[in-house]
């Protein structure tokens, strides 16, 4: 950070664009996320290291799905649900996924009004985030309880691959449990903006640091995130 | 670093004036089109299971997709294609390493699902 002057008004280095800048930035002896702050970058950082453990996790699951030599129980069957006198395939992890979607959307405009400095604005559209993400929850323990009572289990099935049961709770229940924290941190993030802490600049209880509506956008990325891996199992673990 | 970056007399964090010069401030109209965009991504992917697509068109829709979908939100919900080039390299690289993986577990499933069918086939 030595490029940063105590009050921050200093006129702003030129940095290189392309791969001079790339080069530049990493070899600078400075930061070298030069347009992010450290929040941002840990963030990132944290991602990339989410990214490998569901990578790791969908990987697992190929490898079961291709070795076994039973066959793997049709998701389409698995996951339909009887709507008005007619099965309907994957209708419910369908509606899963655009809720997820919205989520993120409102999540987008959530941390655009709040560089706006829209407090109201902001406010109501991380609740209505943490609303989709709860109701994304719900369905899901919706889907779990269905799946339990008709005999799925992380050893055994009644449709083929034993490791189906294995692969699917493990793989949705840890996707669930990032939403689930993701939602309490909306929540807190949210509670924060209503109270007007970033405004203040008031410290984080747990970081000492002081807030700043900074926090919206690194609370987004961990958010969009969510989304982004439910795009790879909505792929590969209920299309494929 | 810990000290001159939180205090600056002006009741404001470093970071904050740092992020109102550098903001992530852009039209809410491209956030929609974006919006718009994966709702429309979403429903042909589920369309792909509902028609019943079947085969290499399946499995070659699905992941276009999803690279589709995936790609808007790191490249604009996710702001990546207004951050420098250095942090996007240093995030978007290393998830690569993953496609080695995924190639040495699939060598190595094909060979255990042959070793199971002909332990299967001659009776262990």
């Amino acid at each position: 950070m030595a490029e940063t002057t105590l009050n921050g008004f200093e006129a702003k280095e030129a940095h290189q664009n392309g791969l001079r800048g790339v080069a530049a930035d990493w070899s600078s002896d400075q930061r070298a996320f030069k347009s992010a702050s450290w929040g941002k970058a840990m963030m990132w950082i944290f991602l990339l290291s989410d990214t490998f453990v569901f990578s790791c996790f969908l990987l697992a699951y190929m490898t079961v799905r291709m070795s076994t030599v039973e066959p793997w129980p049709n998701a389409s069957e698995v996951f339909a649900l009887h709507i008005a006198g007619a099965d309907i395939p994957l209708i419910l992890i369908a509606i899963m996924t655009f809720v997820l979607i919205s989520s993120s959307g409102t999540m987008a405009m959530a941390v655009n009004f709040a560089y706006r400095r829209n407090r109201n604005a902001t406010v109501a559209l991380l609740l209505a985030t943490a609303l989709l993400g709860a109701a994304f929850v719900g369905m899901q323990a919706f889907e779990w309880t269905k799946l339990i009572t008709e005999g799925v289990r992380p050893w055994g099935n009644p449709w083929g691959a034993p490791q189906f049961g294995a692969t699917f709770f493990m793989i949705t229940g840890f996707h669930g449990t990032h939403v689930t924290f993701g939602v309490i941190f909306l929540l807190i993030v949210a509670f924060k903006v209503w109270r007007g802490e970033y405004d203040r600049g008031e410290r984080g209880f747990f970081t000492t640091r002081r807030g700043d509506y900074e926090h919206v956008e690194i609370m987004g990325l961990y958010w969009h995130f969510v989304d982004l891996v439910w795009v790879f199992i909505f792929a590969f673990f209920y299309l494929w | 670093m810990a000290t001159h970056t939180e205090q600056t007399g002006h009741g404001y964090s470093q970071t904050a004036i740092a992020a109102h010069a550098e903001s992530q401030q852009h039209p809410i109209r491209i956030y929609l089109i974006v919006w718009f965009w994966l709702f429309v991504l979403s429903a042909c992917s589920y369309l792909i299971d509902y028609i019943g697509l079947q085969g290499m068109l399946r499995w070659s829709l699905i992941i276009t997709f999803m690279l589709l979908k995936a790609g808007l939100i790191v490249a604009v919900f996710m702001h990546m294609v207004w951050e420098r080039l250095a942090l996007v390299y240093a995030i978007l690289l290393p998830p690569l390493a993953v496609l080695v993986f995924v190639i040495i577990m699939a060598i190595e499933s094909d060979y255990t699902a042959l070793t199971r069918m002909m332990s299967f086939v001659n009776g262990g």
